[in-house]
């Protein structure tokens, strides 16, 4: 069995010192009396109280959380209807450029997709709001999403799918009961994907948004500027605690159905 | 009828969403700045007709970007976003790979727990670890705290609202994309061949750099590209943590646009921008498809 040498031990201890040192700090800072952050004046969970009285920063949970959870829908469906269109499509006309569209908005600066989204809907005349964050969102998310769709499709064995046809089968049919189960752990990752990046966009929803609707992100960076303040530290906190909560949920979830389906297999082999 | 319109959808979507808005953007880049709303011009009017379409093509023009070549604030943006984004590349190679290697090299019962390690931070929102930055690297921050307390420094250092602000601001937000795709192709490594190299007299430090190296080169390649292209064109880091003193083109792009309110200008920064970007993304392709037609 392998241990830990020398070396390896102080590089990993050193790098998540540094991954996680800056959030540690962070969060101990949430429970500072003082209203000046650098300075310690004893434990006190005010600061959450004030954030929980703050009708500007509830508000703009809401409206964040609102916008992630239905671009994150969108996209999960766009996305995956683009996955399969583009590992299972066959030739179509436009393919290229259809593929074109789906990567490129990956490695596209923010400030270009929302330049260009902003000018858009503009030009049409639409008026901004959640509505134009929304689709924004689901335009770039979507493009996650069938990445993540599309490389799972594009390994799963297609002869079950033909199996199902052959069975009498519509291909609506063979799709939902066949392939759409052995899918979806890859469009529930997408789908957290896309929810946790539209969380988390600045700059897009900056240009994008109208003057009612303030998300999180904008809120915390137009705060942000002024400096640092313990209403911000304690707001941050929250989030992190939860991603972590989540993350390892998500984890131990799909620890377990890989083991339960390792004992599946067991099972079918012993018969 | 149904596969059609499966494809249909989705493509329609990103022609409207993504293909559209970049070619408006492409348009207003050739048109004048304009005291009026939308604030450039021409506009096209459709109303006259195909005297109006005519009408509209004579009067674009290509007078933004001489002017952005003119104007040495836009060279120096360009050419320094491009500076900023391959040193903080090389600094997030130097502190990922040590991390990278450390977890390849570990008991194999450890590997999960450290990869989720990783991948934590990566799910944490992006503003809020900028922002955790602030609070350590201003002038009575944290590390100045430290430092003057344990006597090292005698003056505070002055770290944020600088260069060197952002660079620790690029390592530590982009740190989980180059140990990923590193630590993937040096957990694929096979022990024997590092076994063989000693075996045939090669000091430990020599079969790492004649073996290990060569071997991690896909990795390292495809990590450095994930960190590289996408620091050219960040906003976030340089604004909050680089202060005015710092000049990145996303910056430049964003206050074109709300401050100066130059639509033209902004959005002829933007095309450059994307000419800049479409070279790495070209190479990162490639070598990409070299690493799966071996691999």
């Amino acid at each position: 069995m392998r241990r830990f040498t020398w070396f390896n031990a102080t590089a990993l201890t050193f790098g998540f010192a540094f991954l996680y040192l800056p959030m540690l700090i962070l969060i101990t800072y949430s429970f500072n009396e003082s209203r000046l952050v650098t300075v310690w004046a004893g434990f006190s969970t005010k600061w959450y109280g004030v954030l929980l009285h703050d009708k500007a920063f509830l508000s703009a949970a809401w409206i964040t959380l609102k916008v992630a959870v239905m671009s994150s829908t969108f996209a999960a469906i766009l996305g995956t209807m683009a996955a399969y269109a583009l590992v299972r499509g066959g030739r179509f006309r436009g393919r290229t450029l259809f593929s074109g569209m789906i990567y490129a908005p990956l490695v596209m600066p923010d400030v270009i997709t929302g330049l260009s989204l902003l000018l858009l809907f503009i030009a049409i005349g639409m008026d901004r709001g959640v509505t134009t964050i929304v689709l924004a969102h689901t335009t770039f998310s979507m493009c996650f999403v069938s990445v993540v769709v599309s490389s799972r499709l594009a390994t799963f064995d297609q002869s079950l799918e033909e199996a199902a046809l052959d069975l009498g089968c519509t291909p609506f049919d063979a799709f939902r009961s066949v392939t759409l189960p052995i899918i979806a752990p890859a469009v529930i990752s997408g789908w957290l994907l896309a929810f946790t990046l539209s969380l988390d966009d600045l700059v897009i929803s900056s240009f994008t948004t109208g003057p009612s609707s303030t998300t999180l992100p904008i809120k915390i960076y137009s705060a942000v500027r002024l400096g640092v303040s313990p209403e911000i530290n304690a707001l941050s906190s929250i989030m992190i605690l939860i991603v972590t909560v989540g993350v390892i949920a998500a984890s131990l979830v799909s620890k377990r159905s890989i083991a339960l389906q390792k004992a599946d297999e067991q099972k079918a082999l012993q018969q | 009828m149904r596969r059609k319109l499966l494809i249909a959808i989705p493509y329609f979507w990103l022609l409207v969403l993504f293909l559209v808005p970049f070619l408006i953007v492409l348009k207003i880049s050739l048109s004048d700045t304009a005291i009026a709303r939308p604030p450039y011009t021409p506009t096209l009017d459709l109303s006259l007709g195909w005297a109006g379409v005519k009408d509209f093509f004579s009067q674009l023009d290509m007078e933004n970007f001489t002017f952005l070549t003119e104007d040495a604030l836009y060279w120096k943006a360009y050419l320094s976003s491009l500076e900023i984004a391959l040193v903080a590349t090389l600094a997030t190679l130097i502190v990922g790979f040590p991390i990278a290697y450390g977890m390849a090299k570990a008991p194999s019962e450890w590997r999960p727990t450290l990869m989720m390690l990783i991948i934590l931070p990566f799910w944490t929102s992006f503003l809020i670890r900028i922002y955790a930055w602030i609070g350590i690297l201003s002038n009575e921050g944290y590390l100045n705290q430290i430092l003057l307390w344990s006597g090292i420094i005698d003056e505070p250092l002055k770290i944020i609202n600088t260069t060197m602000a952002v660079y620790i601001g690029i390592v530590y937000t982009y740190l989980p994309f180059m140990i990923l795709p590193i630590y993937a192709t040096l957990e694929k490594l096979d022990e024997s061949l590092l076994e063989a190299a000693e075996d045939l007299g090669c000091s430990r430090l020599s079969a790492f750099w004649l073996v290990t190296l060569p071997l991690a080169k896909p990795g390292i390649i495809a990590g450095c590209f994930l960190v590289f292209i996408p620091a050219i064109g960040e906003f976030v880091i340089p604004s909050l943590l680089g202060g005015s003193q710092t000049l990145m083109i996303g910056k430049v792009l964003w206050e074109e646009f709300f401050s100066n309110r130059d639509w033209p200008v902004a959005s002829a920064v933007a095309v450059i921008l994307l000419l800049i970007l479409v070279i790495p993304i070209i190479l990162f392709q490639r070598n990409e498809q070299k690493n799966r037609e071996e691999g």
